[in-house]
């Protein structure tokens, strides 16, 4: 227990590590004008999503015959889209030499590999995507009365028991029996899906699509892999 | 340094008291200093379970509220002269006990006990909280029934929440797994949860399996803990589980039922 001294100390200065999901705007071409034209036609989809949003720049799928992009450029671009770039990632060194000098923050593109793999394989959806930095991965057995929730993707690398209950924004994977309730999409994206390994769920629920396992149609136990997702207002549940 | 276990369920009746009894003597035998602190305070029952109700004087409530040093309120077992008794109050409530007053008491027994068991009252209120935060080690006793079990798995959750472990960051607490109450038959017959089941429910290390049996009631009520009953099964299912705690590699048994043999099954004597 924290003496008082201490909690005083938190409530004026604290620093904490936190994760903030960010639209990256990934740039492959240097035509600005192209561009500028590409950037309106997407924002067109979600104007209100968008606005005022920060946006990271990732210059990863640069090719070598646009590298004389310049980072101001782009920052025009954004501005007059009322975007507010707030870094750089991946590039050639001089576009982070331009970014340093903006006094811009260049995050290191370690990751973005990764990423671009992942969503490569999948188809892209419309819906903006979910970041990796907010999955979340737990490894031990969510008990009966715990609460687990994630603003991204959800994996359990264990069993979920009755009692417990499981939320994420995104999608939920259990590796083992999940018995408690499990809610995926719960700030409402509807392609948000529920995989696990061992269906036993007393609820299941896709933005706010629910379903309880006695009802009439109930989902039987299936000791198999099977995938759940939101069709109109019914919750499908398959096998894979 | 001490290790400070405590036995916890969640669930009332499902042998807390008799498991705390039986390992605290069993440690002790094996010579190890071990105290046994009872914080079911109100209800107190672990100094009948160890036949020493007559000899308190001062308990847990007096210690925490200076009003007896430990020394004057710990009662060495006649026994064994390794295992010495804490009890709890029987006339205060639960809310006499506060988490600095037993961390005082078991920064003190740490000093010189090799083994602090803390037997958990039922229920995840004040006294059971108090008495699994400090806990390096824990016994999570549980009778092979869905209540049984889903509050075992409660109590779990809050162990890896609310320690002092939990809280510190540091290794978290152990759990064991004690399976009590068990009859292999009403299993086979499907009126009881099998081992199988509860593992996969609670997916826990199996520290042992004791079974359902005359002998924990009759030594409960004759002071004794069943653990030095050597004859009786449960006593040696609890020696087992003391043996496998210790790191000892002991096959688990009462598991099965028991295999009739010729003549039993002949003339259809119940064993």
């Amino acid at each position: 227990m924290p003496s008082d001294a201490v909690s005083l100390q938190h409530q004026i200065l604290e620093f904490k590590s936190a994760a903030v999901t960010l639209p990256v705007l990934a740039v492959a071409h240097g035509d600005l004008d192209l561009l500028a034209r590409a950037l309106e036609a997407k924002l067109a989809q979600a104007p209100e999503f968008f606005k005022n949003s920060p946006v990271m720049l990732d210059l990863q799928k640069l090719s070598e015959q646009h590298r004389d992009l310049a980072v101001q450029d782009l920052i025009d671009i954004l501005s007059a889209h009322q975007l507010i770039a707030i870094g750089v990632r991946g590039g050639y060194p001089q576009h982070a030499a331009e970014a340093a000098a903006l006094n811009l923050p260049v995050f290191s593109a370690q990751n973005a590999g990764a990423e671009q793999a992942r969503t490569e394989k999948q188809p892209a959806s419309p819906a903006p995507a979910r970041r990796s930095a907010d999955n979340k991965l737990i490894l031990q057995p969510v008990r009966s009365g715990q609460r687990v929730y994630a603003s991204g993707d959800l994996t359990i690398v264990a069993s979920v028991s009755a009692g417990a209950e499981i939320m994420a924004e995104g999608n939920i994977h259990v590796y083992g029996s999940l018995r408690g309730r499990a809610l995926a999409g719960v700030q409402g994206d509807r392609d948000s899906r529920i995989f696990c390994s061992d269906l036993r769920a007393e609820l299941i629920s896709i933005a706010g699509v629910y379903q309880l396992a006695d009802e009439d149609a109930p989902h039987p136990p299936v000791q198999k892999w099977v995938c759940i997702r939101l069709q109109e207002q019914k919750l499908i549940v398959e096998k894979i | 340094m001490a290790r400070i276990i405590v036995v916890t369920s969640g669930k009332g009746g499902v042998g807390k008291t008799t498991t705390s009894a039986a390992i605290s003597m069993g440690l002790a035998k094996r010579g190890y200093k071990t105290a046994v602190i009872d914080f079911d305070v109100g209800l107190r029952n672990l100094d009948l379970v160890m036949g020493c109700e007559r000899r308190v004087v001062y308990d847990l409530v007096n210690v925490i509220q200076q009003e007896a040093t430990l020394n004057q309120a710990l009662i060495r077992d006649k026994r064994c002269d390794q295992l010495f008794i804490l009890p709890a109050s029987q006339t205060r409530d639960k809310d006499a006990l506060s988490l600095e007053g037993v961390g005082k008491i078991l920064e003190e027994l740490a000093k010189d006990f090799e083994y602090i068991v803390c037997d958990s009252p039922a229920g995840i209120e004040r006294g059971a909280t108090m008495a699994m935060y400090f806990a390096d080690d824990a016994f999570v006793v549980t009778n092979p029934e869905v209540s049984s079990v889903r509050d075992s798995d409660r109590m779990l959750g809050i162990l890896s929440s609310k320690s002092r472990r939990a809280e510190r960051g540091e290794e978290p607490i152990k759990e064991f797994l004690l399976l009590t109450r068990y009859a292999p038959d009403r299993v086979k017959l499907g009126e009881m949860l099998s081992v199988d089941d509860v593992q996969e429910i609670l997916s826990l290390h199996l520290l042992g399996v004791v079974p359902d049996s005359k002998s924990v009631l009759n030594a409960s009520n004759s002071g004794v803990p069943v653990i030095l009953d050597e004859q009786s099964d449960a006593g040696q299912a609890y020696k087992d589980i003391v043996g496998r705690y210790l790191g000892e590699e002991i096959p688990h048994r009462f598991i099965e039922e028991e295999k009739k043999g010729l003549f039993s099954k002949l003339f259809g004597g119940r064993s």
